[in-house]
């Protein structure tokens, strides 16, 4: 009986300011396998389809259960996790790229800092007083609460900001992601507070004006996040930020 | 540098704590993290956090919480410190319920309680089934504040290297590498808070994450500090299994009302209830393990003949299932393709967590001066098996004593590490270079990532659930011949850039070095306690075994010596699930109600 492979195709790269380069590897099939198990095979013997031994395939794994967001990449095209990029749903050869809007440091590994530095940017945080005890924070009404957790799971993993068609390096645009948590933040009742400190960043040159309502982010977030809702309501507050600014004068 | 500049290792939930407390009271810290911290393990703690908040009207009280834990841990952990863990619960779950964490409430807004393993009340806040993502996320956005107030520096995509100790030999820092550009470099600090998390990835398939190599703990135990408790090592009961690992499958399932059956004789038989009537599916994560293990292995009833059981939540409203465990549902339902809210789930016992760690003394402190130790790497809270949902409240009480403790030390220093000769900081940091230089020149045979294939399936095979003594000798003589085939490996990388291989090779070999001690630990201990569990010896042994182990490093492996547990609060009695637990009255008052 010949053993059963599966083909994987990977778009390759030595380092950032190498030219990028194609390779192939067949690795033996096993029941319920993933992207990564497949990439750990190749790990475990990184010979080609040739015959020839190179350098194992680099690519940035944490969790495996998609919650770190680490491991996204572009399979076969669209842009996804790969712990949860099961090969028994997956058209042969698989074609492993790295993500595009992102510099590529080594093989599927991409420099996401600009994302962190978006947090920054918006004011990712709930501003407290102190560590000490000051007892309970303020009464949330559940169904708040199912909502604005949808937001919460935002795992930075990056996947909407390569779907995004304004998220590019002639643009200054954050992307859903930072949009989405701005959103997130100002929703919560001491989060609201800061409100106004993270509109500015919103109606700035790299705030919501960039979306250009494509809805492309909402298709691959694999953790469902309703972005498009996100930038929808942040635009109308951005809108009656801006005007109120205007009045004041 | 200053002298209260201090050095944190790791950027989970401790880690993160750790720096958040030093900086607010005006210290500076170098943080390091393999990952950006976000993506730390802590992200995947599940089903929650416990704080006897009552609000629930059941009457607990943090003198329970504590109780249930020490009894739970089977009565191995030092008790003083769990007692202030237990008693600062309530304000951290409030902490971070003022950061924002996106807690389930109650219909009056308040924050909602469920209940986990081992316990008879409602005590675990829980933000849908992802609470340690939350707790980390707000944390994380903390540390991002005080970033962007020069407080804290993050070094990510860093790796710790070794400790710099001078004569005495006390901490003045540390060599570390950043992954990306390969630089090795030394940082001058008087004080250390080791967070490196669990060493799950010791274990082939566990729940861990990959980055839980143990490497941080392994270097440090081979520069001298103890290393504790290693052989309990905690099975979680319910997990899904996977090709590349086995994913968590929260308590909170079960919390939530999730019943544990397989067939017998053609119906459905509920094992865990049927056995132990007073908590059901609700027995800690030791028994259920065995029970597990037991209907599967010894008994052949697993499903299909192979080693599963059924996790069964198909009863319970779907409204509930979505809104209290829709993350992991959704999880198993993307991995195995059915839907466990129609179908039960199939489920088998993964290594999960080590309640053993780097000893550390009532304030976090390691037996190395200026060493400290907090989260899962260190010892500390959970004796000899672990409560759910304890996990998250001991990481983050860890970070909590450990900052404002190295500050405290630092201050009463004599002297400083920006005193110091260069010669400390420029030897060591050369010794990591040399080593660095041979490793990725290392061209033989051997392909670190099958050895650690081999290394972890063996210390899965004998060194979890059911521990036989032929066993584990034949398992370090295993440890040993791999130790030495490492010398033989071939690097598949020869860069100085990014160079994963190179890095996993060195971990590996941490790895090995922490494997013998958790195999000899347990090859050491003649009585079963928690989690560790030897056939040979079945019943706990107090008289000869309510000690602490403490392994140190030698050229030739680990040598152990044993330390009385403090048991200045609650007597030893027997632990058993079958009928309601009798809480050993409180001896003093004062602490209790909060």
């Amino acid at each position: 009986m010949t053993e059963k492979l599966i083909r994987i195709k990977v778009k390759r790269q030595d380092a950032a300011d190498q030219v990028p380069y194609w390779e192939e590897f067949d690795v033996p099939y096993r029941k319920n396998m993933n992207v990564i198990s497949a990439l750990m095979e190749i790990q475990r013997n990184p010979v080609r389809v040739d015959g020839v031994r190179v350098r194992s395939v680099f690519w940035e794994y944490n969790c495996l259960e998609e919650v770190c967001g680490a491991c996204s990449m572009r399979i076969n095209g669209k842009v996804r996790q790969a712990c949860s990029a099961l090969i028994d749903r997956l058209q042969q050869p698989i074609v492993l790229e790295p993500m595009s809007t992102f510099p590529v440091e080594k093989d599927l590994i991409v420099n996401r800092q600009i994302m962190f530095d978006s947090l920054k940017k918006i004011k990712g945080w709930i501003a407290i007083d102190g560590t000490y005890p000051l007892g309970a924070g303020p009464r949330i009404a559940p169904d708040e609460q199912q909502e604005a957790y949808k937001y919460a799971t935002c795992m930075t993993c990056g996947c909407c900001l390569e779907a995004c068609p304004n998220v590019n390096d002639h643009s200054p645009y954050l992307g859903p992601q930072a949009m989405a948590q701005a959103k997130y933040f100002n929703s919560h009742p001491i989060g609201k507070m800061m409100a106004k400190e993270r509109l500015e960043a919103v109606i700035s040159n790299a705030g919501i004006a960039s979306c250009g309502n494509s809805q492309n982010c909402v298709q691959v977030c694999p953790k469902e996040i309703p972005l498009t809702t996100a930038l929808a309501e942040l635009n109308r507050d951005a809108n009656r930020f801006m005007l109120r600014k205007l009045l004041k004068g | 540098m200053k002298k209260e500049d201090i050095l944190v290792i790791g950027g989970g939930l401790a880690g993160l704590m750790a720096a958040i407390q030093i900086a607010e009271k005006g210290g500076r810290v170098k943080l390091f993290s393999l990952v950006p911290v976000r993506r730390s393990h802590s992200v995947c703690a599940q089903g929650g956090i416990n704080g006897a908040v009552n609000t629930k009207g059941e009457g607990d009280s943090t003198w329970e919480h504590f109780d249930d834990t020490i009894y739970g841990g089977d009565f191995l952990a030092d008790q003083p410190p769990v007692k202030a863990m237990c008693e600062a619960a309530p304000e951290i779950i409030y902490l971070f319920d003022r950061m924002g964490v996106q807690f389930n409430r109650t219909v009056e807004g308040q924050i909602d309680f469920r209940r986990l393993g081992g316990a008879k009340y409602s005590r675990t806040a829980f933000a849908g089934a992802t609470t340690g993502q939350q707790l980390l996320y707000a944390l994380d956005e903390q540390v991002r504040r005080y970033e962007a107030e020069g407080l804290i520096e993050k070094y990510e995509y860093w790796e710790f290297l070794s400790l710099i100790l001078d004569d005495e030999p006390r901490c003045r820092g540390i060599v570390a590498q950043d992954l990306r550009s390969m630089e090795i470099r030394h940082f001058r600090a008087n004080a250390v808070i080791l967070a490196a998390g669990g060493i799950g990835y010791i274990f082939r398939k566990s729940t861990n994450s990959v980055i839980n190599t143990g490497s941080v703990h392994s270097i440090a135990y081979q520069q001298g500090v103890h290393y504790a408790n290693p052989e309990f090592i905690q099975i979680h009961p319910t997990a899904i299994p996977g090709d590349d690992k086995l994913r968590l499958m929260s308590e909170s399932a079960r919390g939530e009302g999730g019943r544990l059956w397989v067939y017998r004789d053609g119906k459905p038989w509920y094992f865990l209830e049927e056995k132990y009537p007073a908590y059901g599916n609700l027995v800690p994560r030791d028994i259920a393990t065995r029970e597990i293990f037991h209907v599967c292995v010894d008994l052949k009833l697993g499903i299909n003949g192979e080693n599963t059981v059924y996790l069964d939540i198909s009863h319970l409203p779907t409204k509930q299932l979505d809104e209290k465990l829709g993350g992991i549902l959704d999880i198993y339902e993307k991995f195995v393709g059915d839907d466990p809210r129609k179908v039960p789930m199939h489920i088998f016992p993964a290594m999960h967590y080590s309640m053993g760690g780097l000893a550390v003394d009532y304030s976090q402190m390691t037996n190395i001066q200026g060493v400290f130790a907090c989260g899962e790497c260190d010892h500390q809270y959970h004796g000899a098996n672990r409560l759910g949902a304890n996990s998250l409240v001991s990481a983050v009480y860890g970070g909590m004593v450990a900052g404002p403790a190295a500050l405290r030390y630092v201050s009463g220093l004599a002297s400083s590490a920006e005193d110091l000769s260069s010669h400390f900081y420029e030897r060591e940091q050369k010794r990591q270079e040399e080593a660095f230089a041979k490793l990725i020149r290392m061209d033989g045979p051997e392909n670190p990532y099958q050895l650690h294939v081999e290394m972890s399936d063996w210390m899965v095979e004998h060194v979890t659930v059911v521990r036989y003594n032929d066993r584990l000798d034949k398992t370090d003589e295993k440890l040993q011949e791999l130790l030495e085939r490492w010398q033989r490996i071939g690097v598949d990388d020869t860069s100085f850039y990014q160079n994963r291989t190179a890095a996993f090779t060195r971990q590996l070999q941490n790895m090995l070095q922490l494997a013998r001690v958790i195999t000899l630990g347990a090859r050491n201990r003649n009585e079963s306690r928690g989690a560790h569990y030897k056939p040979e010896f079945p019943e706990r042994d107090d008289a000869k075994w309510l000690k602490t182990t403490l392994a140190t490093h030698t050229a030739e492996g680990p040598i152990f010596h044993y330390k009385d547990v403090d048991i200045s609060h609650i007597q030893p009695r027997a632990r058993r699930y079958d009928v309601v637990k009798e809480v050993e009255p409180a001896k003093e008052q004062e602490g209790i109600i909060r």
